[in-house]
């Protein structure tokens, strides 16, 4: 602030403004969308009666089921892994210094989907509730391996990272693919689980990993000014005194915690934690603090309103959350590369 | 990754050398180099070719693999090895070389490591078409292969109509890429889970891309559309060198930067669903092939026969494993790629000379 010269001291003064203004604007659209989730659905619900079901007051016992049971865990689970996943998707970003870098490139949904794999064919795992530790454990040992793999001597960089990332989700997903071509029944089961959905997972698992998401997105949150001095540089952030190798254990860190968590919960959800950075870019700039902070409510909103309109458009029936994210979020990443040159570089 | 072989062996004549002495020196070691890589990648490809045709149910010894091939040797022989092997060799070859071009074109194109077919969305463009046509018209053979062409041709067209615009073809090409990718792979999601799973592991089998029974027809449609494609590579790689150099670097050597671009990007995506329509999206190839040829040639160039030759290499190589390593078991080639390439490009990148920096 101090070194701002006089005249710019307003501006930036009122982009502040704006930005904090559109936080709570975005804030308001997750309390939409949370509503949205939980009185839209393939049975229709009146207002009251959801409102009455929620307090806990009586009313029909299908309709109070049908609210409690199955759209407020759904919703739950959105918002958590929705916003664990932009985040994620932020971070990752700026530690690879890569816009087309997704969270999953650190081998996160490939050690996930082995673990799973390995869950249901080898000990007969069939709750998606049973799912969550392998999920957690799978995704955490493969992003911890292609960390070290990228490390080499010299610690890693973003080209490093990419490749090691890439080089071991194509070993596990061969892997994978070799268990499913062997074993029919355990591709029955994990083609629903790898397609991504929030029906059916349990909501008590949302409680077990809270914490650890906490502490990830906190440890996100502060990443922000690091990473701004990253995306000029190893040497001029170095420059700037700040410790690299430290920001990049840390940042590493709060990935494996937020995306394996977030996969843990919902599956692997690939497109979210691509293209929420995107969007929060085309509010915000460059300056990661705010890329950080956007991507928060902005994932939430999109995975939670993904999985109300794939209730909607494909009732009685549904359409799962994974899909509706690509459905919804490919426009609209297309339509942000096509208007904004900023947005890349 | 052996040091340069020639180097100034004293310090002293180091100084006395002018500037165009040592211009010349550093020619010629990469000049050096790049002869022995290229060399030392054909022999290891012959090797495995001699290898693939040697190897199988029936033993065939190298020197009765020569005479077959020059038109000698037994009736057994003559059909095990020219009726049988030869076909899959050749068609894993061009696969190979095709996926390494088109990764290799992309990757110096786009200047990114991610920017390969299997990420930006052609192989997912064939694929999504090649399930739906094996799943939901219940298709099979070479239809499934046009309709996995038709499905490249599809996305690729799209991504290049959609990133339109003047000037910037790089990342907006690369981002709407992958958006279509995601896309399609949401399609091959929808498809499978509405599937009967029996169909599903059959689509699975495609989707990791296999090279089984070849079909004289599409092994030469497929041979003649990438020599064709070679030959348009061929006039077209002095302009992709410039335009590494940049965008108005290349503009001022008098290069049209647009018009290159969409070129080089139609022949990489030529490349990408012709081998991805005959053999599935082989996994990896296409994304590993240049980072390990320009790792080897120790340079940032595109390095496309090098990359080529590694791609050929690896899908040769990968499909030998995948018919011998488990007796009993036909592995599709894709997952032998992936568990041979991946660590290769992990090793190379633990050792290789990181103050080159690019890989």
């Amino acid at each position: 602030m101090t070194r701002a010269a006089p005249a710019a001291a307003p501006v930036l003064a009122r982009r502040r403004l704006t930005r904090t203004l559109g936080f709570v604007l975005l804030l308001v659209l997750v309390l939409v969308a949370v509503g949205a989730s939980l009185f839209l659905g393939s049975r229709s619900i009146d207002l009251a009666a959801v409102v009455d079901a929620l307090a806990g007051r009586g009313g029909d016992a299908v309709e109070q089921m049908v609210v409690l049971d199955l759209r407020v865990p759904r919703t739950v689970i959105g918002l958590v892994a929705g916003a664990a996943l932009g985040l994620a998707g932020a971070l990752m970003q700026g530690l690879t210094r890569n816009p087309l870098a997704d969270p999953g490139l650190l081998g996160v949904n490939a050690g996930a989907s082995l673990a799973v794999v390995v869950a249901i064919s080898a000990f007969g795992v069939t709750a998606p509730s049973g799912y969550i530790w392998f999920a957690f454990a799978g995704a955490a040992i493969a992003a911890v391996l292609v960390y070290l793999v990228a490390s080499g001597r010299n610690g890693p960089t973003p080209l490093s990272l990419t490749l090691a990332g890439a080089a071991v989700t194509a070993i596990l997903t061969s892997l994978i693919t070799l268990v499913l071509l062997r074993d029919l029944d355990t591709l029955g089961q994990y083609r629903f689980w790898s397609v991504g959905s929030l029906v059916a997972r349990d909501v008590g698992t949302a409680g077990t990993l809270a914490p650890f998401l906490a502490v990830g997105a906190v440890v996100a949150l502060l990443l922000g000014r690091s990473l701004n001095g990253l995306a000029l540089g190893d040497d001029v952030a170095r420059g700037l005194g700040q410790r690299v190798g430290l920001t990049r254990v840390l940042a590493g860190a709060a990935i494996i915690v937020l995306c394996g968590g977030a996969t843990a919960l919902a599956g692997p959800l690939v497109f979210v934690g691509l293209v929420v950075p995107h969007v929060a870019r085309r509010f915000v700039g460059a300056d990661y603090r705010w890329i950080l902070l956007y991507s928060l409510p902005l994932g939430a909103i999109l995975l939670v309103l993904a999985d109300t309109v794939g209730r909607l458009i494909a009732a009685p029936s549904e359409l799962e959350a994974g899909i509706v994210v690509a459905i919804i979020g490919a426009p609209v990443l297309i339509v942000l590369v096509r208007r904004n040159r900023a947005v890349i570089r | 990754m052996s040091a340069p072989a020639a180097r100034p062996s004293s310090a002293p004549r180091e100084q006395n050398l002018t500037d165009r002495q040592r211009l010349a020196t550093v020619r010629r070691v990469g000049r050096t180099r790049h002869v022995v890589v290229t060399v030392a990648l054909a022999v290891a490809l012959v090797v495995l070719a001699v290898a693939a045709l040697m190897l199988g149910d029936r033993i065939v010894s190298p020197a009765d693999v020569i005479a077959t091939l020059l038109g000698q040797g037994s009736g057994g022989d003559r059909f095990v090895v020219l009726g049988l092997r030869l076909p899959r060799l050749e068609l894993a070859l061009l696969v190979g070389a095709s996926f390494g071009l088109a990764g290799a074109v992309f990757q110096s194109l786009l200047a990114n490591p991610l920017a390969s077919p299997d990420i930006i969305g052609i192989s997912q463009g064939a694929s999504a078409a090649a399930v739906g046509a094996i799943l939901v018209l219940g298709w099979s053979g070479l239809a499934v292969s046009f309709a996995a062409f038709a499905g490249a041709l599809l996305v690729a067209a799209l991504i290049t109509v959609l990133a339109a615009r003047a000037g910037a073809v790089g990342s907006r090409f690369v981002l709407i890429g992958i958006a279509l990718a995601f896309l399609a792979q949401a399609l091959i999601g929808f498809l499978l889970t509405r599937a009967d799973v029996r169909d599903a592991q059959s689509a699975l089998v495609w989707l990791v891309g296999s090279i089984g029974t070849v079909q004289p027809r599409e092994l030469v449609v497929t041979a003649v559309g990438a020599v064709i494609l070679s030959l348009a590579l061929a006039a077209l790689a002095p302009r992709l060198r410039m335009l590494q150099l940049g965008d108005e670097a290349a503009a001022g050597l008098g290069v049209r930067v647009t018009r290159s671009r969409l070129l080089l990007t139609l022949v990489a995506v030529g490349f990408a669903a012709l081998a991805t329509a005959a053999a599935g999206p082989v996994a990896f190839v296409a994304f590993v092939s240049g980072p390990i040829a320009r790792r080897l040639l120790g340079g940032s160039a595109a390095a496309l026969v090098a990359s080529a030759l590694v791609g050929a290499v690896v899908v040769t190589g990968a499909d030998l494993i995948a018919q011998h390593a488990i007796p009993g078991l036909q592995v599709p080639v894709g997952i032998v790629t992936s568990i041979i390439g991946a660590p290769v490009l992990l090793g190379l990148l633990a050792t290789g000379n990181r103050s080159r920096g690019s890989a």
